[in-house]
């Protein structure tokens, strides 16, 4: 896998190694009785596997200058591989602690296995260790292939990708000690945050480097929403994390932001990790593989421009409209819905972009369930934003906030649009990547997407249904002015959508594992494996040096 | 360089790029797009004229309504307890006897008193009152400190064993634990005590053990539960001759009882819930009774 990292590299390479077990063990000795020097332990061994991966091909020939007319593929295949272990086991715990709702009991007498710390285990697996390791793995071969640029260099996309996941384990594993900042999507603690801000800085230099080094005058729209998506994450992780920690031998910080400004910053970190984590991230996604799965031309180049300016702008003030009717002044409220509905036009037109690039494919939509999963995502992904926008509104917020129809909207989100995007995406690109005419096994993709297609929908439909019964349950009045329902009136209604969404998220889980095998399978069977195309490589470079082309 | 072609399909012209073999047309932006952004946009400009919108500085545009969220509450719960007020006057002034008597007023208390029960007590009681391994069945007759509404509602506002200084108090000795009673002896209560509720146990158990179990009982345990073992009310003691049991009735179970001693723990509520709110609740509990077999 890391065969192409050059003697130099192999070099840096271990000192980066070394400098990241110094630090594990730093944390580890000065952390004594914290829970911290798990962690410090767990960086030290990770660092440690490091440094014999590199000495077992320290002394190989080095890469000859030939793989330099080919792009650099080896963090794409294994970064698709990591984003399938994560949604396996992110969607299994994800459906365990469904269960759990259901049937309390359903877990081991440990504090590791108690809903408040499993919940977040399951988010963090699917959002960040599938979605973010799906983003990775693409962002790096769309960038490369769009830019007709090979990426800069061997090293610092493996230091990106394998940093990251360094960072969802210790988010995981923290969890699980108890090690938590009560951030929703920012829980994890100091160490970790600072460690990410460093993966992601090297991250978003990859792409100005290659983009930089670019044979194509223009850069493709998918790179756009790409670059959004890593400057934008770079902004809130550092602000919404601003914290002191304890000392530097213990996990616990305190945030810089109290009360609610703390509360404030942490919406607007949240919502807008929903618009550029999961909104641009996986747009850029969809404006390269639904045109070349579908073999169409975008839509529209004005309308994916708009809608780019549109949502990055938009987003940034809708994150109030978590907080409707608290403390939060009301004029911020009040900016925080009427930019959410605005939002709407922009995330519509991104939608149908999408569903009108397929105009002229209906027939491979019918034939080909790859690219039906990218066209479901692109429905899924208007209705989401379409309930977005109208959850936002402060009146229907009243009766929606906090119940499962909150619950319902982000898996609509994540289940219909998200995930089916990206193994819409991950479909096209396995085969490519591995060199193989198609798929081990096409029945199966059919097989995945209607089952992930299944259970979405009976998912969304039962958190529909619990979260409109839960909210009217809690603002019924009988006629003495008083209460009609106590709460636990209203947890007996909601069992029966508990146990059907926890069978919708199987149905999803089981669709995971189907869609895991499949593709282990056409990595593993070699039969038909296809030459090498001619058009698939970057640009020679001439003398050594990449030499940018004039804009038009 | 740029080559624009003509789609098919669609008839419109691309843009002339191409990436990677993809390519954009160059239609241009349906007016719908324009016309929704436009809608939108005039709605917000709308509301922030109508809502409080925009900051200004240390102040903020408050909007030409005047509505502000905290006076919008304030004024609700104003008019709710106003609207509430022609009855909870009258369950604050009157006696419990008069309230009851009153159908209408009953209705009030059977409604409000079911939704207070299940946010408040649901927890240890069930959410219909029938009690759980070490909290009582509240749905009976049998009532460890008087079942009257008066008693209820006192029970309610100090707790049992709880930290209010008018706390409620009781402590079931540990006979066993605490080397009052020897092994043997406490067999021998425990068939007493069984007798007492339920005859079906004379089978099992030897008569002498039950004779000999009496007289350490009325030695020992009578000072709390009562010459007739009905319990006693002002100390907290519970009737062991009906079938209500807060830990278990069987032999296993009181033994351990025995052996170990019972402190109950009753939080109160004097602090949480308003006069009106407990008086509710008795009345509440009062009404659920049916009598303990």
């Amino acid at each position: 896998m890391i065969g192409q990292l050059t003697k130099a590299e192999r070099q840096y390479a271990l000192l980066i190694l070394l400098g990241i077990g110094l630090c594990g063990l730093i944390l580890g000795i000065a952390s004594k009785d914290d829970p911290l020097g798990i962690h410090g332990a767990l960086i030290g061994i990770a660092a440690l596997a490091g440094v014999f991966k590199v000495i077992s091909i320290y002394y190989d020939p080095e890469p000859d200058d030939e793989r330099l007319t080919r792009y650099y593929d080896d963090p794409t295949k294994f970064g698709i591989i990591l984003a399938m272990i994560w949604a396996v086991f992110g969607l299994f715990i994800g459906d365990w602690v469904a269960w759990l709702l259901v049937k309390p009991d359903f877990t081991f007498d440990a504090g590791w296995a108690s809903f408040g710390r499993l919940r977040p285990v399951h988010t963090t697996s699917v959002l960040f260790g599938f979605g973010g390791n799906a983003l990775i793995a693409t962002s790096y071969y769309v960038l490369q292939r769009t830019s007709r640029a090979r990426l800069p260099d061997q090293l610092s996309p493996w230091f990106v990708l394998l940093g990251y996941n360094l960072f969802c384990v210790l988010a995981v594993t923290g969890y699980m000690m108890g090690i938590t900042q009560s951030k929703e999507y920012a829980e994890p603690e100091w160490y970790a945050d600072i460690w990410l801000l460093v993966v992601w800085v090297v991250y978003f230099a990859i792409y100005l480097r290659t983009l930089a080094r670019r044979k194509e005058p223009h850069i493709y729209v998918a790179n756009w929403y790409y670059m959004a998506f890593i400057l934008v994450i770079a902004i809130l992780h550092i602000v919404n994390n601003l914290a002191v920690p304890v000392s530097f031998g213990s996990a616990k910080s305190y945030s810089l932001f109290s009360g609610v400004q703390d509360a404030m910053t942490e919406w607007w970190y949240g919502h807008n990790a929903v618009a550029f984590f999961l909104t641009a991230g996986f747009l850029g996604m969809m404006y390269y593989f639904v045109p070349v799965r579908a073999g169409r031309p975008i839509y529209s180049y004005r309308m994916s421009i708009i809608s780019f300016w549109g949502i990055t702008f938009f987003y940034m003030w809708a994150g109030s409209h978590h907080l409707h009717y608290t403390a939060l002044p009301q004029w911020v409220q009040t900016l925080g819905m009427t930019f959410s509905l605005m939002l709407l036009i922009p995330s519509w037109a991104s939608a149908a972009n999408a569903l009108l690039t397929l105009n002229g494919a209906w027939d491979k939509v019918r034939d080909d369930a790859t690219l039906r999963f990218m066209m479901v995502a692109a429905v899924f992904y208007g209705i989401t934003t379409f309930e977005g926008s109208f959850l936002a509104i402060r009146s229907v917020n009243s009766l929606s906030h906090y119940t499962d129809w909150t619950v319902g909207h982000v898996h609509a989100g994540a289940l219909g649009w998200v995930a089916m995007i990206t193994f819409g995406s991950i479909y096209t690109i396995v085969p490519w990547l591995w060199k193989r005419d198609r798929m081990y096994s096409p029945r199966l993709v059919e097989v995945h997407f209607w089952l992930a297609l299944a259970g979405a929908v009976v998912y969304v439909f039962a958190m529909w249904n619990s979260g409109i019964i839960q909210g009217l349950m809690w603002r019924t009045y009988n006629e003495s002015g008083t209460l009609a329902y106590s709460f636990v009136d209203s947890l007996i209604a909601m069992r029966p959508y508990y146990i059907a969404r926890a069978i919708g998220g199987l149905l999803f889980l089981i669709g995971g594992i189907v869609g895991a095998y499949n593709i282990w399978m056409t990595i593993k069977t070699e039969s038909k494996v296809l030459p090498e195309s001619g058009a698939d490589a970057p640009e020679p470079v001439l003398g050594g040096e990449a030499v940018l082309q004039p804009g038009e | 360089m740029a080559v624009e072609e003509r789609d098919n399909y669609t008839g419109y012209l691309t843009t002339g790029h191409e990436w990677n073999g993809i390519k954009e047309l160059n239609t241009p932006v349906p007016r719908a797009v324009y016309f929704f952004l436009l809608i939108a946009f005039v709605f917000s400009v709308g509301y922030w004229v109508l809502m409080p919108a925009w900051p200004l500085g240390v102040s903020y545009t408050k909007g030409l309504l005047g509505l502000d969220q905290h006076n919008i509450v304030r004024d609700s719960l104003k008019r709710a307890a106003l609207g509430r007020s022609a009855w909870t006057k009258q369950i604050e002034a009157k006696s419990y006897q008069e309230i009851q008597a009153d159908p209408a007023l009953m209705k009030i208390a059977r409604q409000t008193g079911r939704t207070l029960f299940g946010d408040n007590c649901s927890v240890c009681h069930g959410l219909y009152a029938q009690g759980g391994h070490g909290f009582p069945n509240l749905t009976t007759t049998s009532w460890l400190w008087g079942g009257n509404p008066e008693a209820i509602a006192e029970t309610i506002r100090v707790g049992i064993n709880s930290a209010h200084p008018d706390s409620r108090t009781s402590q079931m000795p540990a006979f066993g634990h605490d080397q009052i009673l020897q092994s043997a002896d406490v067999d021998k209560v425990v068939a007493f005590v069984r007798s007492l509720s339920d005859p079906s146990t004379a089978k099992t158990t030897k008569p002498r053990d039950v004779d000999a179990g009496k007289e350490i009982f009325a030695t020992n345990c009578t000072a709390c539960h009562g010459e007739d073992a009905k319990g006693r009310s002002d100390v907290g003691a519970p009737n062991l001759t009906d079938k209500f049991w807060i830990y278990g009735g069987d032999a296993q179970t009181i033994t351990n009882t025995l052996w170990n001693g019972r402190q109950g723990h009753m939080p109160s509520w004097e602090g949480r819930l308003t006069p009106l709110d407990r008086k509710i609740l008795a009345l509440y509990l009062f009404d659920q009774r049916v009598p303990t077999p």
